[in-house]
């Protein structure tokens, strides 16, 4: 990929936090830089996608150690998780074997699965040796008689962020647009609309709390990016009415380009919380400009909210004013305070690392003008703060886990690597039991007290 | 037997190879307040320290140099300087351990150069010890990568002493990857119980058993080898040296330092167990003290106990090669037969057993080809093991499936006699099922005289059309 078209990607015009000293975006410090790189965040964005064969070509650094890791499940085909490689070894790079051995792999997979699509995904060591991986898979596509798309993101391109946005380009570029949606049978008593989830991986199942309420609305998914997605799914994502940009300001080139190609207008939200779930609902009904789906959201907004508010009296009173520290990425900065409140806790500070201004700006809506902003991930800071502000559950992905743990804090994990849905209005009472789980566990003045038999060192 | 297959295949599926810099990685966090950092885009050490996370669950001290397009390809020295110097001003690690990943390596990167460059520009941080480890994915694997890790800080930390033999407590350890944090703890309690003193070169019981520390955070390891052992090496009466891909460390430390050096390719199964105890007999002077006596007891006892259930089985083991060749010692004195032994990569031949290098998908396809009766292999091989319906007994890494297995004692006496139950009691749940029940026709059921529960254990065995079996519907 070319430099050009590299900040052309960070360049992104529905992004706030594009100004021009950012258009560079963050550049990485040595010896003090944590997170992943371009091409994790391709694999994270893609991979969900089941029913398509990911082959990651390179040595075994990029898939040997990181495959199968992440929480987002398929309902059908689970082609994702078969860490296909092409395991390049010493020879292969020197004498430049790749290319062919990529052949071969795509040809292996195709016979084998037969899946939709092959997806290749470039790596540093291949970029750097100039592997020309778009012919393979041109040669591929005409040989094999199906898509097989190359997402050039190798690692030392950038950030997770950036392999973020690579990812949706591929798609937008080369995938939507390419085929019509299957009829689905009407419904007399209503109209069936169309909408596209983007940034709804389906972590520990998430997507299926939020399915069966969309389709008691009549919303027809047409496709989510990319929890429990399929390739011909993707293909139809220009047909939606409505894009909703789930949790991830990294794709939002995807929700722009398809409202610039295809005039679908889009929204943020988010699925964590009561008020922001009934939120998404009421946003997306109102972006079809129905009257009757918008009126029936209502009232299964109004119903469930009532079911939710029984459901929760208990969890309440277990967590009502528990103070939590909150480190996460981006959209999750805000949309996460929010359910926290919804279960009548207190957020005492946020990471805001990697979100935006309007990401900013939505925190100090929520939380006051007070907010404590957590700039840089810091373990030390971390901790401190939480101390400072007199915290009592520290919230953060599972690398931040044992930084917690070691210091004998209660934690909650809210990453991608997690194995419980918090998502929608089943997933709140979950996220209840799970922070009383750790808050109100016995073990906390066990693990800190000292023990009288041993002498302080 | 005893050939290495390689297969030529151009699609891994189900990777069982995790990469030498994860290896590397390994070693180092088996050093006292020490950093491994990784040369390469900051990839290589967001997958590595998840790796380590997910199967540890411990913090894992890592850093890396962040290799971006610019320095990637007009050369990345700046970055691993810049990286130096901030890690030895801001982590206050004693020890850093460069890494040059597959990235660096490709590009050409010189390590000794570019460190030679952070010496003369930061005389300051002169007391930082700095180990230069190449270490690229594309060859070898994690099990090589630790070597390779051992190796560099053998040659690095030992300077060349003579040495005499001394009545000291003292002797040298290096422990291959394939140890786990049980089995160093394991091991230095047998070494204990004849009065030795074993100096880890590293030391993962110490780092990541899993223990809460004093305090909380730090950038650093949590434990581990302190720098001065390497120096210190000769001050002992003996090294041990445990698994194959350590024997060239061990044969680095003895060109530095002439002392005797005990090879074992693994310490598991009674056989490699006695040869160990006696070697430590006579190294000691001492006679095998009672408890260690009586460990061998209970490892008899439960070779006869579980005999039975493990002769004739049908083990298929998928893992690096010296846990491989130690897994199926274990299995081959209890009459167990390895049908299918798949590694990630080999360097050497004459293991004792045919390997095949390869994925977990080649082990799968070995194991229904050689009907296999138990799996032995890291958490990726669960879902093989479900398919095929067959009982899995967790080895390697990383294992994020289960707690506690990352330091489950597998060597010696007492981690012998443990694996044997587990395996035993694993077969004995998976084959639960025995003979199927059968009623003979000529002895219809009385349905007024028996009970209720039993009518309808026997309804399922009885024949369908045979008047009386009729009425339990």
């Amino acid at each position: 990929m070319q430099n050009s078209e590299v900040a052309r990607l960070l360049d992104e015009p529905a992004c706030q936090h594009n100004t021009p000293e950012k258009v560079t975006c963050a550049k990485l410090k040595p010896g003090a830089t944590a997170g992943g790189c371009s091409f994790d965040g391709a694999q994270i964005t893609l991979f969900p996608i089941s029913d398509v064969a990911h082959i990651v070509h390179g040595p075994i650094g990029c898939a040997g150690s990181s495959w199968d890791g992440r929480g987002s499940l398929s309902s059908g085909p689970e082609l994702h998780r078969l860490g296909l490689t092409t395991d390049l070894s010493e020879q292969e790079i020197i004498m430049g074997r790749g290319e062919k051995k990529l052949l071969f792999a795509i040809k292996t997979a195709v016979e084998r699965w037969r899946p939709a699509a092959v997806f290749v995904y470039q790596t540093c060591v291949t970029a750097l040796i100039g592997d020309d991986l778009e012919a393979v898979c041109r040669t591929a596509q005409t040989a094999f008689g199906l898509p097989v798309i190359l997402v050039d993101a190798a690692g030392f391109y950038g950030t997770k962020n950036l392999g973020n946005r690579i990812a949706g380009e591929t798609l937008v570029q080369q995938v939507v647009g390419t085929r019509e949606p299957d009829p689905v049978l009407p419904r007399p008593e209503m109209r069936i609309h169309a909408v596209n989830l983007v940034g709804e991986f389906n972590i520990a199942g998430e997507f299926w709390q939020i399915a069966p309420l969309l389709d008691e609305l009549g919303i027809r998914v047409l496709c989510t990016l990319a929890g429990d997605a399929r390739f011909h799914e993707v293909q139809t994502m220009h047909r939606a009415e409505v894009t909703m940009l789930v949790c991830s300001k990294a794709l939002v080139n995807v929700a722009r380009q398809l409202e610039e190609k295809y005039a679908i207008p889009w929204f943020e939200g988010s699925f964590y919380g009561m008020r922001d779930t009934s939120e998404a609902l009421r946003r997306m009904a109102q972006l079809t400009g129905d009257p009757d789906l918008q009126q029936r959201t209502e009232a299964l907004v109004a119903r469930e909210e009532a079911l939710l508010e029984q459901k929760l009296a208990p969890w309440r009173t277990l967590l009502q004013g528990k103070r939590a520290l909150l480190y996460t990425g981006g959209v999750k900065s805000w949309s996460v305070v929010s359910a926290l409140q919804d279960l009548g806790m207190t957020v005492v500070a946020t990471g805001v690392k990697k979100s935006t201004q309007q990401d900013r700006e939505r925190i100090v809506e929520l939380m006051g003008e007070e907010t404590v902003f957590i700039e840089e991930g810091n373990p030390r800071l971390m901790l401190d703060l939480f101390r400072q502000q007199r915290a009592d559950v520290f919230i953060a992905g599972g690398r931040n886990m044992f930084t917690a743990l070691k210091a004998r804090l209660p934690f909650l994990d809210i990453n991608q690597e997690r194995e419980q849905a918090y998502a929608g209005y089943a997933g709140l009472p979950e996220l209840a039991r799970q922070l009383d789980i750790t808050l109100n566990s016995p073990i906390w003045e066990r693990v800190r007290r000292p023990v009288s038999w041993m002498t302080p060192a | 037997m005893n050939r290495v297959i390689r297969k030529r295949k151009a699609l891994t599926v189900r990777p069982l190879k995790s990469s030498q810099t994860v290896g590397a990685v390994l070693a180092i966090q088996g050093m006292a307040n020490a950093m491994p950092l990784l040369h390469g885009s900051q990839g290589c050490s967001a997958f590595t320290k998840v790796f380590f996370v997910r199967h540890f669950r411990e913090p894992i001290a890592m850093q890396t140099t962040a290799m971006d397009q610019t320095s990637t390809i007009m050369g990345a020295d700046d970055n691993l300087v810049e990286a130096l110097a901030t890690l030895s001003a801001k982590s206050g690690a004693s020890l850093i351990g460069v890494i040059a990943t597959g990235l660096a390596a490709t590009q050409g990167c010189d390590l000794p150069r570019v460190l030679h460059r952070f010496r003369q520009e930061y005389p300051q941080w002169a007391d930082r010890t700095i180990i230069p480890i190449m270490a690229p994915d594309f060859v070898g694997s994690q099990e090589s990568g630790f070597a390779l890790a051992v190796l560099a800080m053998v040659e690095h930390l030992v300077t060349p002493r003579p040495w005499t033999a001394i009545p000291t407590p003292r002797i040298n350890v290096l422990a291959s990857s394939a140890l786990t944090p049980g089995d160093l703890e394991a091991l230095q309690e047998l070494l204990a119980a004849f009065g030795l003193q074993p100096a880890f070169l590293p030391d993962l019981s110490d780092s990541l058993d899993g223990h809460l520390a004093e305090g909380d955070y730090r950038p650093t390891t949590t434990g581990g080898t302190p720098l001065s052992f390497f120096a210190q090496v000769h001050q002992a009466c003996a090294t041990l040296v445990i698994g194959r891909s350590l024997f060239p460390a061990a044969e680095a430390l003895q060109r530095r330092c002439p002392m005797p050096v005990l090879r074992f390719e693994h310490l598991m199964g009674l056989d490699a167990t006695d040869t160990l105890v006696t070697e430590l007999c006579r190294l000691s002077g001492v006679p095998a003290p009672a408890q260690v006596v009586r460990w061998r007891r209970q490892m008899l006892d439960a070779m006869l106990d579980t005999h039975f259930y493990l002769g004739q089985q049908r083990v298929a083991i998928a893992g690096e090669p010296d846990l491989v060749v130690g897994l199926h010692q274990l299995c081959a004195e209890m009459g167990v037969n390895t049908v299918a032994a798949v590694v990630p990569d080999c360097a050497s031949t004459n293991h004792g057993l045919d390997l095949t290098v390869g994925d977990l998908d080649d082990l799968e396809t070995l194991a229904v080809r050689e009907k296999a009766t138990l799996l032995v292999g890291n958490s990726h091989l669960a879902e093989t093991a479900q398919r095929l319906h067959l009982p899995l007994l967790c080895a390697g890494m990383p294992i994020f499936d289960r707690l506690g297995d990352f330091r489950r004692t597998r060597i010696g006496y007492r981690g012998g006699r443990d694996t044997l139950f587990e395996m035993a009691n694993q077969l004995l749940a998976s084959h639960a099922h025995g003979v199927a029940p059968y009623r003979s026709r000529l002895r219809p059921v009385n349905a007024s005289l028996e009970s209720v529960h039993h009518e309808q254990h026997m309804a399922k065995a009885a024949h369908p059309s045979w008047p009386g079996s009729a009425s339990h519907g």
